[in-house]
């Protein structure tokens, strides 16, 4: 048997672990194997495809973000108000919130300050500048956005299209590119990125500015599917873009991160809610399952490096 | 003086009391005696759950115990829907939450050991199961506490309230087990270097565990507090703690990345952080400013921390 490359095997088990929900979801409601009923099924695809990559970039750099998730409703708070009324003052602000993002890359490279801490501090300021834009759920998504999210593209629905895209784009820029390398290199030794002679304080702030950059792509999208926003829509991002990343074969050390697997892993989190939906799940016992899911998938994973190891000892 | 000076928690007090005083200067001194008692009763419950994650960020980089709101929620619902307001059954409600506590700490800890899942991960999914726990449990029901916790969780002795006093005894233990056992400096040393502490034939395995146990107990007996002062038990009653926990952790002087904790820091942020928002209320700003002045606060604080002690990641 053609041995398969460890990058290959570690995301093996994120696609069979999605390929087994799907093919569950459809045994289980038949009629879901229509665009239309894809379409239902993966309708919020992009924005999480897009936070999940957001949170793999900086945890590439052994970062974590805490704060992703009231930083894509903060987005998404601006989304649907300035981009709407003053196009060139929202942008600029989304604009500042990606330097913002820079500049906190850089200051925790340079104070060496645990990333955990900063963007739990930053997670109360963007929760307080989103409620400062937009006090009581509303607004609306530009027309752009309503547009560009309600293309219905001949072959698959959007959310699947677009997820594939984001994927393929996002594989191109961290995994094949010489910067995707620098960062990965910076979150695997730091110090001997910094021999090389790149400053790991530009890295840190382009990894950064990076992630804000997809974050933002994530809080439009999700204005232009839900229409309209308020200051908590995305606030169970941080949580599921962390756990998105960790069932993609994503570690939180070593910069060992897949752009492909975090796509799978966030959409697998999706398709988990869906499925325990049908399978009569009470309510109650929704989100319990889902922590199951993911407690499940790990320790197959587990299973899987030993018996890679055994492989590699034989 | 200047050794007091170079304590790490003095500033958490100094910047305390700074805000009282900023506090007192809006009202005019009226209403020093309130504002003192409920911040000495809201400080409490953030005393509880931070020291409890305390012990576990001391245990190193990767340590930190994402299941506190949950392990409130569902030990605050369960002590009270046992209890059904009979003050007879009390002692039973105080076993129940720390029978809970200890139940969650030995399933996050068996988690991270059988899975060899990162503490984040496990007690993220742990905190899933225990959240849907807590709902099928509560079903929108709020039951009452029992007279007598109600009376003794909202109450005074001696001008100082009864919560408040009993966060200063736990705290007093906490200290004496970090500071002054053998336990202490254990994980101490884990949180130094993991593997010199595994070298050196310290019970490496043991001592997390009963540090995760010791967290969810915490937790746990916060929660039951809490339930009985506001009256009863509700669904989200724990979600603020999860973010208030680990900043009241770093705000009072422990090193995030482990091996070195400070228990009076944990009161000094702990009173600091409900006193701002006092402040900003008493200025007449609105909850954004709030939330914005509480991250900036964090923010600086870290900046600041990081001159002297040179944090390691």
């Amino acid at each position: 048997m053609k041995r398969l490359s460890p990058d290959a095997l570690r995301l093996a088990l994120p696609v069979l672990a999605l390929s087994v929900l799907i093919i569950s979801v459809f045994i289980m409601r038949p009629n879901v194997m229509s665009y239309n009923g894809l379409h239902l099924l993966f309708k919020l695809g992009i924005p999480i495809a897009l936070a999940t990559l957001a949170q793999m970039i900086i945890m590439s750099v052994n970062d974590l973000d805490l704060s992703m998730g009231s930083f894509i409703s903060f987005v998404a708070c601006v989304t649907a108000t300035w981009l709407v009324d003053a196009p060139l003052i929202g942008a600029l602000m989304l604009l500042g919130a990606i330097a913002t993002y820079a500049a906190l890359g850089m200051v925790i490279a340079w104070r060496g300050l645990p990333s955990i801490v900063v963007t739990l501090g930053m997670s109360f300021v963007w929760a307080g500048l989103a409620v400062l834009v937009l006090p009581t759920p509303g607004g609306t998504a530009p027309g752009w956005v309503a547009s560009l999210m309600s293309v219905r593209p001949t072959l698959m629905p959007m959310g699947i299209a677009g997820s594939i895209i984001i994927a393929v784009v996002a594989h191109f820029v961290i995994m094949r590119s010489s910067f995707g390398v620098l960062i990965r290199g910076v979150g695997g030794n730091e110090r001997s990125v910094a021999r090389a002679g790149w400053s790991v304080l530009w890295a840190r702030a382009a990894a950064y500015a990076t992630a804000a950059s997809f974050a933002v792509l994530a809080g439009i999208t999700l204005v232009g599917l839900m229409t309209s926003a308020d200051a908590n829509i995305a606030l169970r991002y941080t949580l599921l873009s962390i756990a998105g990343v960790i069932l993609g074969g994503g570690e939180f050390t070593g910069g060992r991160v897949s752009a492909i697997g975090a796509v799978v892993g966030a959409l697998t989190l999706l398709l988990a809610g869906s499925f325990l939906t049908f399978l009569k799940v009470p309510n109650d016992w929704q989100i319990g399952a889902q922590g199951m899911i993911l407690i499940g998938i790990l320790g197959l994973r587990l299973l899987l490096v030993r018996l890679e190891k055994r492989r590699g000892r034989a | 003086m200047n050794s007091i000076l170079r304590l790490p928690w003095i500033w958490s007090f100094v910047a305390a009391a700074a805000v009282w005083l900023l506090t007192m200067f809006a009202t005019g001194g009226a209403g020093a005696l309130g504002l003192t008692q409920a911040t000495l009763t809201f400080a409490a419950f953030s005393v509880i759950v931070g020291t409890g994650q305390m012990f576990v960020i001391t245990l190193g980089p990767g340590n930190i115990d994402l299941a506190v709101p949950a392990t409130m929620t569902l030990a605050g619902t369960v002590a009270l829907k046992y209890m059904d307001t009979q003050d007879a059954l009390v002692l039973h409600g105080i076993a129940i939450s720390i029978a809970i506590g200890l139940g969650i700490g030995l399933a996050n800890y068996a988690l991270i050991k059988a899975l060899r899942i990162p503490p984040i991960i496990a007690t993220l999914a742990m905190s899933f199961v225990i959240q849907s726990a807590a709902i099928a449990t509560n079903r929108g029901l709020r039951i009452k506490p029992p007279e007598a916790m109600a009376d003794f969780t909202t109450g005074l002795t001696l001008g100082i309230p009864n919560v408040a006093l009993t966060a200063l005894a736990i705290t007093g233990v906490a200290w004496v087990l970090l500071m002054r056992s053998v336990y202490g400096r254990w994980i101490a040393a884990i949180g130094q270097s993991r593997a010199a502490a595994r070298m050196a034939g310290l019970p490496v395995d043991g001592a997390s565990f009963a540090t995760y146990l010791l967290c969810a107990v915490l937790a746990a007996l916060a929660g039951f507090l809490l339930a009985c002062f506001s009256g009863g038990a509700a669904l989200n009653m724990g979600s603020e703690y999860l973010l208030m926990s680990i900043a009241v952790v770093v705000i009072g002087g422990t090193a995030v990345a482990g091996g070195d904790s400070n228990v009076p820091g944990i009161w000094g942020a702990s009173l600091f952080m409900f006193l701002v928002v006092s402040m900003l209320n008493t200025y007449g700003l609105g909850a954004g400013y709030r939330l914005i002045s509480t991250g900036l606060i964090i923010i600086t604080v870290i900046l600041l921390a990081s001159r002297g002690l040179g944090f390691r990641r």
